[in-house]
């Protein structure tokens, strides 16, 4: 090649690079509120079609109806009781009930007796407790999709997380606290982190498309903590568990029990601040969210591909894998088959709703788990089935992926975002 | 720069030939190495050729095999090949590659059942079973993908038409009106998928990914809010075995393919129909124009999304069908969540099939056979856990997957959304 033609190609290779960073470090156009907006008008869109599942199969109600033209009024407000009382146990159930905080408040004053207050306090808790796994989970999708790979894994991920955790948590002997504790949660971590970075491995260097390949790992996952808990790993006894694991490698609590708050909340915290900063102030960030914008154009940067496809992967799979170790050293201290029902695949809606940015995947894990922990209430309290919750997140992701709906609905413009995150691409490519 | 390429190419032709000879002689060691040498000699493997209810005309006798002869003869065919593949290479090598997996699951059968006695029609025909709906959500994926719209809510369309199958049959009684709810009710889904990912040009495996949580949630809500409290709501009957005249009196190949409900026959029929379709017909041109080069299709007079449209919700009726296989055609009832991933196993089998609908027949068959295998190990009390064999077909997808045996390649646009220009 001479050397007019290896320049003129080095200079191409430098505009496009530049035109790459433009793009990625351009703040994002459009105010805040817009950010915003579009969010919360999903949720809210799906609340109230969640609100008309409800209604409408609720037998008594429908009932009701059969009389709407002789009495309009009745079926009405039996439809409005039956909508309140699913969503003020929902409200019970998450955030707690105002009347049992006063009057705990009151006990409190008058005879020091401070239960009455951590039972106020209890549906609070539990809803952080069940965020935690969902901002790991949430974040390991997040920064999947910023390198353009849909790590649909998530779940399968959680447990081998968990398994890795739950080994260290009841094999190791005689460590200290500050040294069994993080040895057991980064063992999950990195533990998930290879068991997915295999998918990104093959994407990298054989082009099979990650989605089918973390679902087949999903199911490997399952079976193969199946046959551990079965097996090898099986407590002794008549139900396929864990040992417990040992007092060191429990995740602190603060309060007495019922409240299972635990340290895993402030560590989710932490390390969103971390993955923030290594998407958003590092090189490594830059490149992983330059190959997920365009990976022809990074390649042309001299960003490697392949490279940073197993790196993605292999953080998104540790981040999942934390949700799994968190679940087994601040909550259930053992392993259970089946123990993590779905975070996985709730945080794909999760970092959807997030618009696959750290802080938007908090707030986002905190809304889901809020919801989560509120739905047990409603089930036992209004007769809602729990799974009206999968229902309102399929209502969301539909939101948040197609605006248009919600443009269309609310005749409001919304203006297209600049620089769209791009998800996935076909099987072959 | 073209030469280098070209070579390039080669060398990851031959590369890949000789990979699938080391595969073949991988097989014939592990047959020689773990089956062979955990067989005592002197053992019988007998496979019984009648089925457990006996209707044939006539009662064949068991087959008896040696069992260590026949393993090393299988052994001996599996190296052979192998060694012919990486010292010359055949022409074409998925007659080979059939050949040895054949090998490897009769040395696996005959050493899990050495010294004993396995019904083989039985095991053939519950593969069967277990392979229909795998092969009708793979039949919906191949119509989908070949319009190059990517379906991975197969497995959330089939558990919905389960659930309406079950619902609706139990409120009509009747069958047929059930089955067709259930058709209807996935295609339902799947216009949705389409609008979303041709309309709205939402990114197709979130779409679908939108309406497997969505098909989850609705009918583990409906079930719990009524099935599970009404009984008589969830008590649909199912369609009966019929033995069609003649050919289910073959010997063999009778009782495997041919006692068995509607369902199974309306798939060997969807089977020849989408084939002849898809390759023979106007309507099938189109459709694979449409998946491999939208642009050209559309500058030649196709409509581009048409052709999607009815692609998708083709494909949507046909895993209908699917669903209520899992209620009407088997167990009679709804379970949360029954359909338990055969969905995605359905779209592991189209891609193993290469998207063709033969092909994704085969693969069906093989993962339901990986499928029934595991209840009969634990009944021949084989020492491996079933777990392991459950594991086979997901492990086998993501190997054919990475192209290390065979390589299979989608339709050029599949996943990319049409924009007209």
């Amino acid at each position: 090649m001479s050397e007019r033609k290896e320049r003129a190609l080095r200079n191409d290779q430098d505009t496009r690079a530049q035109a790459l960073a433009k793009l990625l470090l351009r703040p994002a156009r459009g105010s805040l509120l817009q950010a915003i907006l579009l969010p919360v008008l999903a949720v809210f869109t799906a609340l109230i079609i969640g609100a008309l599942v409800i209604v409408f199969t609720d037998l008594q109600v429908l009932n009701l109806y059969k009389d709407f033209f002789s009495a309009p009024g009745k079926a009405l407000a039996a439809s409005w009781k039956s909508i309140a009382s699913a969503y003020s146990a929902l409200f019970k159930g998450s955030i707690g009930n105002p009347a049992e905080f006063a009057n705990a408040i009151s006990v409190l004053r008058e005879t020091g007796d401070t239960a009455p207050l951590r039972q106020a306090f209890w549906p609070i808790s539990e809803s952080l407790v069940t965020s935690v796994p969902y901002i790991f989970a949430g974040l390991a999708v997040a920064l999947g999709f910023q390198c353009g790979l849909f790590n649909i894994g998530a779940e399968g991920q959680i447990f081998i997380g968990a398994l890795a955790s739950v080994y260290v948590g009841y094999s190791v002997k005689g460590l200290p606290q500050y040294i069994h504790l993080p040895l057991a949660f980064f063992a999950g971590a990195a533990a998930a982190g290879l068991w997915a970075a295999v998918a990104g491995v093959l994407k990298a260097k054989t082009g099979a498309h990650e989605v089918i390949n973390t679902i087949m790992m999903n199911y490997i996952a399952f079976l193969l903590s199946d046959w551990l808990l079965n097996g090898p790993m099986r407590r002794p006894g008549w139900a396929p568990i864990s040992p417990a694991i040992r007092d060191s490698a429990w995740l602190p609590k603060f309060f007495p029990d019922p409240l299972r708050f635990h340290a895993g909340f402030f560590v989710a915290l932490g390390i969103a601040a971390v993955v923030y900063w290594l998407l958003f102030k590092t090189t490594i960030g830059f490149e992983i969210r330059s190959v997920g914008a365009n990976p022809d154009a990074a390649r042309y940067a001299g960003i490697s591909v392949t490279r940073n496809f197993v790196l993605a992967m292999f953080l998104s799979g540790a981040l999942a894998g934390m949700a799994g170790a968190n679940e087994v050293l601040g909550v259930n201290h053992q392993l259970a088959s089946a123990f993590s029902s779905g975070y996985g695949f709730d945080s794909i809606a999760l970092a959807l709703l997030g618009k696959s940015h750290p802080a938007g995947v908090v707030l986002a894990a905190l809304l889901f788990g809020t919801l989560r922990s509120g739905a047990t209430r409603m089930q036992s309290l209004a007769g809602v089935p729990v799974d009206i919750i999968s229902i309102l997140q399929a209502l969301v992701i539909i939101f948040i992926a197609a605006p248009a709906i919600i443009r269309w609905i609310y005749r409001i413009r919304l203006e297209r975002e600049v620089g769209e995150t791009v998800f996935t691409r076909g099987w072959g490519q | 720069m073209a030469v280098a390429a070209r070579n390039a190419e080669l060398t990851i032709a031959r590369r890949r030939h000789a990979g699938m000879g080391i595969f073949f002689l991988a097989v014939a060691l592990v047959i020689v190495g773990i089956f062979a040498r955990t067989t005592p000699a002197g053992l019988d493997t007998t496979f019984g050729l009648n089925p457990a209810r006996l209707t044939t005309a006539m009662r064949l006798p068991d087959l008896v095999l040696p069992s260590l002869p026949s393993l090393w003869f299988l052994a001996a065919v599996c190296a052979f090949l192998g060694g012919w593949q990486v010292a010359k290479g055949f022409r074409s090598t998925g007659w080979a590659l059939g050949v040895v997996a054949f090998a490897f699951v009769a040395a696996f059968l005959i050493w899990a059942a050495r010294g004993k006695s396995m019904n083989l029609v039985g095991m053939l025909s519950s593969s069967l079973l277990r392979a229909i709906p795998i092969a009708l959500g793979a039949f919906c994926g191949i119509l989908c993908e070949r319009a190059a719209v990517i379906n991975i809510a197969i497995e959330g369309m089939m558990l919905t038409a389960a659930f309406m199958a079950a619902w609706v049959g139990s409120i009509t009684h009747n069958l047929w009106i059930a089955l067709m709810a259930a058709m209807l009710s996935s295609a339902f889904l799947a216009a949705i998928l389409a609008v979303l990912s041709i309309k709205f040009k939402v990114d197709q495996i979130v779409s679908g990914t939108v309406i497997n949580i969505f098909a989850t949630g609705l009918t583990s809500y409906l079930s719990a809010k009524f099935l599970q409290v009404y009984q008589n709501l969830n008590n649909p009957g199912i369609f009966k075995p019929i033995s069609l005249p003649l050919l289910s009196r073959i010997p063999i190949i009778g009782p495997v393919f041919f006692e068995h409900n509607i369902i199974v026959y309306i798939t060997f029929l969807l089977l020849i129909l989408i084939h002849v379709m898809l390759f023979y017909t106007r309507w099938g041109l189109r459709t694979r124009a449409v998946g491999e080069h939208p642009k050209a299709a559309d500058t030649l007079g196709v409509n581009v999304f048409r052709t999607r449209y009815i692609n998708v919700i083709m494909g949507g009726l046909v895993a209908g069908i699917g669903g209520a296989f899992f209620t009407i055609g088997s167990v009679g009832r709804f379970d949360e969540v029954m359909t338990a991933g055969k969905g995605f196993i359905g779209l592991a089998a189209m891609i193993f099939g290469k998207w063709t609908p033969f092909g994704a027949f085969g693969s069906s068959i093989i993962f339901g056979f990986a499928d029934s295998l595991q209840t009969k190990l634990q009944i021949l009390q084989v020492p491996i856990p079933s777990e392991f064999l459950l594991m086979a077909p997901y492990l086998v997808t993501m190997v054919v997957l990475a192209g290390v045996i065979g390589r299979a390649i989608p339709p050029a646009a599949d996943g990319q959304p049409y924009e007209k220009q």
